[in-house]
């Protein structure tokens, strides 16, 4: 995969090649499939997003207790016109929660980049596609470019929670998201790179702070601010806006920033939340074995 | 890498090192033993034992047991499959000592009797390495086709798995050898590009101080 933005942006202004044509191409070689072959492995990624949307369960709590049974909240204040969101950023809402619920609750999700960060994509994604009618295709290529950039982090950072924080799950994610709907809105490479660039720039630093260990508190919750993050940076870059910061030194200031934490900070359940009263004594009555 | 290392796995919740490295564990364990697994006492270490009921560590190495992939909606309901298989199993926590953090011990008995002591780690992303099988260290990820050989540690084994696998076209991937004290039990392990057919595996298993052959390949067959 590829190390860095501006390569992208390089190979596009050379051969004309669209952002994700040119990760895709780049798996293709990697995984010696055909371009056919890759473009229906990720839309079955997408579709797998779309019914762990679907098969979302209302009555389920997570075997700790700690979550579940929120995303029906969003729903009927949704249904009632009473987010102050409105109606379109109520949904991104509802799915994201929804979907970290039902990671909590065991059930089936695709991990994006993460398994705690699983909101964060098709929450925005399948939103966006039932507002807008995208064809699957479009989507499918915009899952092409959040996954160039995902590995660009990956590379560049670090896409886990443990090496670097929750400003390399949910932050990534978000980065992830938003620049696959720069790609939507029409936006070229460039478009893209920024507006992932904003998206991590917003989110630097995020502890991972996990309660009691467990991908619940606060990681549920965030995935609605890696979603709507993803949203408003996408849309500032359509407007025209740029990073002042290049994209691939933003890139390399999370990864500074992620080393710098310190390691209470990075899914020890150690720091932060997880170390408060209430989330120390959301612990000590965890059942083992 | 690629992009559905990014984009993906498809996966049981909530973690992927909890959950569904804990179910790729069982499954690796089944595939070791050859044989649907009859009765399992299973030890969690560490962050697998503080934190695995809450993410379901649990269930899903019990699914695993089962040949369930980590991404099957039956891994919550584990529990009840297993009582309909007959599968008994019981759970406690164990300090392995200076090992992974994510560490479980498994002691297996299958459906035909065999037996199989073995100690594995997730160690990110749903990957695991299978640390001991035995008794002995060993260090390998389940990724690839593997032989796993528990031989006397005497001259000449090394060249018949070699000589076999050649013979068979069969690229070696990795090759690890181990062994408990100088001329006692020693474990070959080979990973290799491609699968080793049945006959193969047959015939080393015969050969004269060959304790005992077991292949893990991509495909579930117990
Ligand atoms: S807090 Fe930690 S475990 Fe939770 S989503 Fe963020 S990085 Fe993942």
């Amino acid at each position: 995969m590829y190390q860095s933005f501006q390569q992208i942006i390089e190979i596009e202004k050379n051969t004309g090649k669209s952002f994700w044509e040119i990760v895709r191409d780049d798996d293709c070689k990697e995984m010696e499939i055909t371009p056919e072959d890759a473009f229906q492995k990720m839309t079955e990624m997408y579709e797998a997003m779309r019914s762990a949307d679907s098969s979302y369960d209302p009555t389920l709590s997570s075997a700790s207790g700690l979550v579940g049974r929120d995303g029906e909240k969003v729903a009927a204040a949704r249904r009632n016109g009473t987010l102050l969101s409105g109606s379109f950023l109520g949904l991104i809402m509802e799915k994201a929660i929804k979907m970290g619920e039902s990671n909590a609750c065991m059930k089936r999700i695709v991990a994006a980049p993460t398994a705690g960060s699983c909101g964060v994509i098709p929450a925005v994604f399948l939103s966006l596609q039932e507002e807008k009618k995208y064809p699957v295709e479009e989507m499918v290529k915009a899952l092409y470019v959040s996954a160039g950039i995902g590995g660009i982090i990956a590379q560049r950072a670090s896409v886990s929670g443990a090496a670097g924080g929750c400003q390399a799950e949910i932050g990534a994610a978000s980065a992830m998201a938003a620049g696959g709907v720069a790609f939507l809105l029409g936006g070229d490479a460039e478009a893209i790179s920024h507006a992932a660039a904003m998206a991590m720039k917003n989110l630097l630093g995020l502890a991972c702070d996990p309660v009691a260990g467990l991908v619940e508190v606060p990681c549920v919750k965030r995935n609605v601010i890696g979603a709507v993050n993803a949203l408003t940076s996408a849309d500032l870059a359509g407007a025209g806006i740029r990073s002042r910061i290049p994209p691939d030194e933003v890139f390399d200031a999370m990864r500074n920033v992620g080393r710098m934490l310190p390691e209470d900070l990075k899914e020890t359940g150690k720091g932060g939340l997880a170390a408060t009263p209430t989330g120390i004594a959301f612990r000590n009555n965890l059942k083992t074995f | 890498m690629n992009s559905f290392d990014i984009i993906g796995p498809v996966m049981v919740g909530p973690s992927s090192s909890h959950t569904a490295g804990a179910a790729k564990i069982g499954n690796i364990a089944r595939k070791l033993l050859g044989t649907p697994v009859q009765d399992a006492d299973i030890y969690f270490h560490g962050s697998f034992l503080a934190t695995g009921k809450g993410h379901g560590t649990d269930k899903a190495l019990i699914a695993g047991l089962l040949g369930f992939p980590v991404d099957d909606p039956r891994i919550a309901d584990s529990f009840r499959y297993a009582e309909e298989n007959g599968m008994k199993y019981r759970m406690s926590g164990i300090d392995l000592g200076d090992v992974h953090p994510n560490s479980v011990k498994l002691i297996l008995t299958g459906t035909n009797g065999r037996k199989m002591e073995m100690v594995a780690a997730s160690v990110g992303g749903g990957a695991i390495q299978v640390t001991e099988i035995d008794g002995l260290a060993t260090n390998f990820s389940g990724d690839y086709p593997t032989l796993v050989v528990s031989n006397l540690d005497q001259p000449g084994h090394i060249t018949e798995i070699t000589s076999m696998l050649s013979h068979k076209s069969i690229n070696i991937a990795t090759m690890q050898v181990y062994r408990s004290s100088k001329g006692g039990h020693a474990v070959i392990v080979v990973e290799c590009d491609q699968e080793v057919p049945e006959t193969a595996i047959r015939w080393l298993a015969h050969l004269e101080g060959i304790l005992n052959v077991t292949y893990l390949g991509l495909k579930d067959k117990a």
